[in-house]
């Protein structure tokens, strides 16, 4: 299977992600700059996280108009897997591949912690290295990554089952006290209708070491390896 | 053309005899433009002109240092053909008067620093210093500061990975922001900033120059007053987006073969980067204003001259290779511009619209730029506290309680949190330890990284004080088990013209040579900033020491944190029970006299090679320094980040309890291990002394018959920080 990683002006997660790609792909991901009007045919897009345009705008809104972008879309419309993680799943919201927004944390502080997240599926590929109700430990980095949908957008998400995580605490607990952003129903992140596309704020690549944050985040990208071999065989 | 009154001289900072030496330098009168560069080239923050002398007599060689002072950053060897490339910088006057942009440009200047040396940067630290807590302005400066080092450090995506904070009035009117990179290169492709080579291009990249900071680094050089608000406009405003461009290219172009020298544009801009950089290489320049990228038109010569508009350098590049840095700007979005060529004049010629703006000679405003020998007087040692026993308290859990709750003892979490520590996804240790520790990507090294200071030592005794600060630094990288390398200083300090200031300023700087000395741990580079007063006050003499330290196995490295029950605890080091300048003194007893604790700087050596040897066999679980507060405080540390309790039986022998539990001596450390024997013996083989304290495991920490719950203590350590920064002035 082949991966590819785009890379805006201001990504600066991109090696972070290409280092977890890598260990559990066994081969790099190809790097595409966000200038590119071609995307070479791949199996998982990713959008990394950073500060694409420096976020001067709203966050991922202009990342969102670059030229690579139009070929994501139709990549994505053809089926073809999309991890957006951080500014990726700013940029994500402010394409329409996902519905929402990312608003200022409600602190309006900057947050960067280990946090607990409640696996809400695990019928996807993302997910299909945890089995649902897990409680996985990743990194939160993130300004605006307080998750907000209209009443009607936010029953059709719960409905559909499209939400892949909830902040929670240590035993798996989904209340106020472990929100850390004011995010709705404890969002931490979304799929789209297929499961094909993911969106979500916290940083499983930041969590596939033991002695590097902890190893919450490495069966994302085993399982994605594992699931896509699969697909494609 | 307007004449120089002596007014016009002295709004310039420059003294009656300076500007005496400016016409004898120029043989006429300079006009106002050049005035304005001798202004900024001769300020103490660009010349070092108080503390030149002095800085001269520190040790700034070994083995493995590539590259010392003098350099934009310095350079250590750290194996395998890498290079770490560090710097700490202050950027303290800005901070108070715009906290936010003020602390973000101190990041940014500091990053470009370390890349401009051809270095990755792959960690930040800051060194901060507050006023009271009482005081009205110190919550918005807080929050500000935090908020612009976060702001800058998280966007352009370099982990900030620990520091220090401490709150004092003498800092009510002059807050210290001290930022320190680190960054990674290759050893045979580090860039330097002399100029050479007559007939080569003089090259502009980065960002526009526009009207903001004009005059900072003068700025930077007097002491405040009531009016300092009104320098608003000398504060420059940071673009991280840019910057994080700006770093992207660079190293993209020095992985070519066009630069042969490079320097950023920080304090004085364009001035003082062509003249450092002409001057290092012994070469003239000739610059073209018209040629400068120009954020808005009407800017005259000393404004281009004087801007310091952020995310900008200055390159010397062959003839003929432009093109090649041309295309690489073009892609990241920069501006690009040949402004100069370089001569063999010795003189700067700067011209504007077809007319010389400015004719000066470069060495007398550089490398040959004005050293003062100021007057010192020796600060007078303090006797020893002589202690009553009403000092003694009725419940030393309860004290201590007290103690991790202090403002200058409790967590820092609510700032750490803030700051993205983990982003490039090598950070092995967070804030929150001795040195936080980051691995060398696609390597299995370690880098440690630790900044410390204690003022009150300093205050009472600048010598034991700069001492123990470069001391700390070494013990902190130490007992994550890394070997110490080298440090950058960051002196901040009053008014140098005031002898008992100066005085401080020599002891400190004495101290700090003495420790590099003992412990092989040389200053490769560092930065001074003076007139830190306002309306007269002074500021504690604070010399900030960052430090770096290196091992080989990052899977070694061991944090404070007890690892699991039933371990034994154990003391390495000496308990002499010294409680002069302790915070138990200070804080708990309100005796602010008294010398500091001493350091055996032989022993502190003896102690911490024996520490790291245990560390590198693996003998260790968990380790940590004993400093501020001393041996309760460090064992409650370590307790919070475990969740895991400890019990310690009172082993104070002769001694009063107190010495034992308060004491700040120093070359100490708290361990765990599953193998105390190995380590007695070990410590026994090295003569340094150990002493079997407890063991770990429960959920309470006991000592002395007395018991309190770790919860009791993590509520103490964590809430007056975050209940602080809530309240609404």
């Amino acid at each position: 299977m082949k991966a590819a990683v785009i890379i805006f002006p201001g990504s600066n997660r991109e090696r972070d992600m290409v280092m977890a790609l890598k260990s559990s792909l066994g081969k790099p991901p190809i790097e595409v700059w966000h200038g590119d009007i071609e995307l070479p045919k791949v199996d998982l897009i990713v959008l990394p996280g950073g500060f694409s345009y420096g976020d001067y705008l709203r966050s991922g809104a202009m990342a969102a108009h670059s030229p690579i972008i139009s070929e994501v879309k139709q990549q994505a419309k053809r089926g073809v897997h999309v991890l957006g993680v951080c500014n990726g799943f700013q940029i994500l919201t402010e394409t329409g591949l996902l519905p929402g927004a990312l608003m200022r944390n409600a602190n309006l502080k900057f947050i960067c912690k280990d946090v607990h997240l409640k696996l809400e599926r695990d019928d996807t590929i993302f997910a299909e290295g945890y089995s649902i109700n897990d409680v996985i430990r990743v990194p939160v980095a993130h300004h605006d990554g307080n998750y907000f949908a209209d009443d009607e957008t936010l029953k059709m998400l719960e409905d559909d089952g499209r939400v892949g995580f909830r902040y929670c605490g240590p035993d798996g607990k989904i209340d106020e006290t472990n929100n850390l952003n004011g995010s709705r129903n404890n969002i931490a992140g979304i799929y789209n209708k297929r499961g094909t596309i993911l969106g979500m704020m916290p940083h499983p690549e930041n969590a596939v070491e033991k002695m590097l944050g902890g190893t919450g985040g490495k069966p994302m990208f085993d399982g994605i390896f594992t699931g896509l071999e699969r697909l494609l065989a | 053309m307007s004449k120089i009154t002596p007014k016009i001289v002295a709004e310039h900072g420059l003294s009656e005899e300076e500007y005496q030496n400016v016409l004898d330098i120029m043989g006429r009168e300079p006009n106002l433009t050049e005035l304005g560069i001798f202004s900024v080239m001769w300020s103490e923050h660009c010349s070092y002109k108080s503390s030149k002398k002095w800085l001269k007599t520190l040790p700034t060689s070994a083995p493995w240092v590539i590259c010392g002072p003098g350099e934009n950053a310095g350079v250590v060897d750290i194996g395998d053909g890498q290079a770490a490339i560090f710097k700490m910088e202050s950027h303290n006057h800005p901070s108070y008067i715009e906290p936010y942009q003020g602390a973000a440009t101190g990041v940014g200047g500091i990053l470009r620093d370390v890349f401009t040396m051809g270095a990755r940067p792959i960690a930040n630290m800051n060194a901060l210093r507050f006023g009271s807590p009482d005081h009205p302005k110190t919550r918005h400066l807080v929050s500000g500061v935090v908020a612009g080092i976060g702001g800058y450090g998280n966007c352009i995506g370099v982990p900030t990975v620990g520091g220090e904070t401490n709150f004092d009035p003498s800092y009510n009117g002059n807050i210290l922001v001290n930022a320190m990179t680190v960054g990674l290169a290759d050893t045979n492709n580090i860039f330097y900033s002399a100029a050479t080579g007559a007939g080569n291009s003089v090259v502009y990249i980065g960002s526009k120059t526009g009207r903001d900071g004009i005059h900072g680094a003068t700025m930077a050089s007097t002491e405040f007053n009531e009016d300092s608000e009104e320098k608003r406009p000398t504060v420059q405003v940071g673009d991280p987006f840019t910057e994080k461009l700006l770093v992207e290219a660079c190293l993209e172009l020095m992985a070519t073969d066009v630069i042969v020298a490079i320097q950023d544009m920080g304090a004085a801009g364009l001035t003082s980067s062509a003249f450092e950089m002409a001057s290092k290489g012994g070469v003239g320049v000739e610059m073209d204003l018209d040629k400068v990228p120009a954020r808005e038109p009407g800017m005259t010569a000393y404004e281009f001259l004087l801007s310091e508009s952020q995310e900008r350098m200055l390159m010397v590049i062959e003839p003929g290779k432009e093109h090649v840095a041309q295309a690489i700007m073009e892609k990241w979005e920069l501006d690009f511009a040949v402004v100069g060529q370089l001569t063999d004049s010795g003189r700067m010629v700067i011209k504007m619209n077809g007319k010389i703006e400015a004719d000066l000679p470069i060495d007398p405003l550089a490398l040959a730029s004005p050293e003062y020998d100021r007057p010192w007087v020796k600060t007078e040692s303090q006797a020893e506290v002589a202690l009553s026993e009403d000092i003694v308290p009725e419940n030393y859990l309860y004290t201590l309680k007290q103690i991790l709750s202090l403002p200058n003892m409790c967590s820092r979490r609510w700032i750490w949190e803030q700051y993205d520590q983990m982003v490039m996804g090598n950070t092995v240790q967070r804030p929150g330890g001795d040195a936080a520790v980051i691995r060398i990507q696609d390597t299995l090294k370690g880098l440690a990284i630790a900044t410390d200071c204690t003022p009150r030592y300093c205050l009472a005794d600048p010598y034991e004080g700069g001492k123990q600060a470069v001391a700390e630094t070494w013990r902190n990288i130490t007992a994550v088990g890394a070997r110490p390398l080298a440090i950058t200083d960051n002196l901040n300090f009053g008014n140098p013209e005031k002898p008992e200031i100066m005085g401080q300023l020599v002891g400190t700087i004495q101290g700090i040579r003495e420790a590099c000395n003992v412990l092989e741990y040389p200053v490769v580079s560092g930065n001074v900033s003076l007139y830190n007063e306002t309306a007269g006050q002074a500021i504690l003499p604070t010399p900030a020491i960052g430090a770096i330290g290196i091992m080989t196995d990052y899977r070694k490295s061991v944090s404070i944190a007890f690892q699991s029950e039933g371990e034994s605890i154990l003391l390495i080091g000496e308990t002499l029970g010294h409680l002069g300048q302790s915070i138990y003194l200070r804080e708990i007893s309100k005796i602010e006299h008294g010398p500091p604790p001493p350091v055996d700087l032989s022993v502190e050596r003896r102690n911490g090679d024996c520490v790291r040897s245990l560390i590198d066999d693996s003998l260790l679980t968990a380790c940590h320094d004993l400093s501020d507060g001393g041996l309760l405080v460090g064992l409650a540390e370590m307790v919070m980040a475990s969740n895991i309790g400890a019990s310690i039986h009172d082993v104070s022998g002769d001694m009063a309890l107190l010495r034992w539990a308060y004491g700040e001596d120093q070359a100490r450390y708290l361990v765990t291990t599953k193998k105390d024997s190995e380590i007695i013996s070990r410590c026994a083989a090295e003569n340094v002394q150990v002493l079997e304290l407890g063991m770990t495991g429960g959920i309470d920490l006991s000592f002395a018959d007395e018991s309190i719950t770790i919860a009791e203590l993590k509520e103490a350590h964590e809430s007056w920080l975050p209940k602080y920064m809530t309240v609404i002035n």
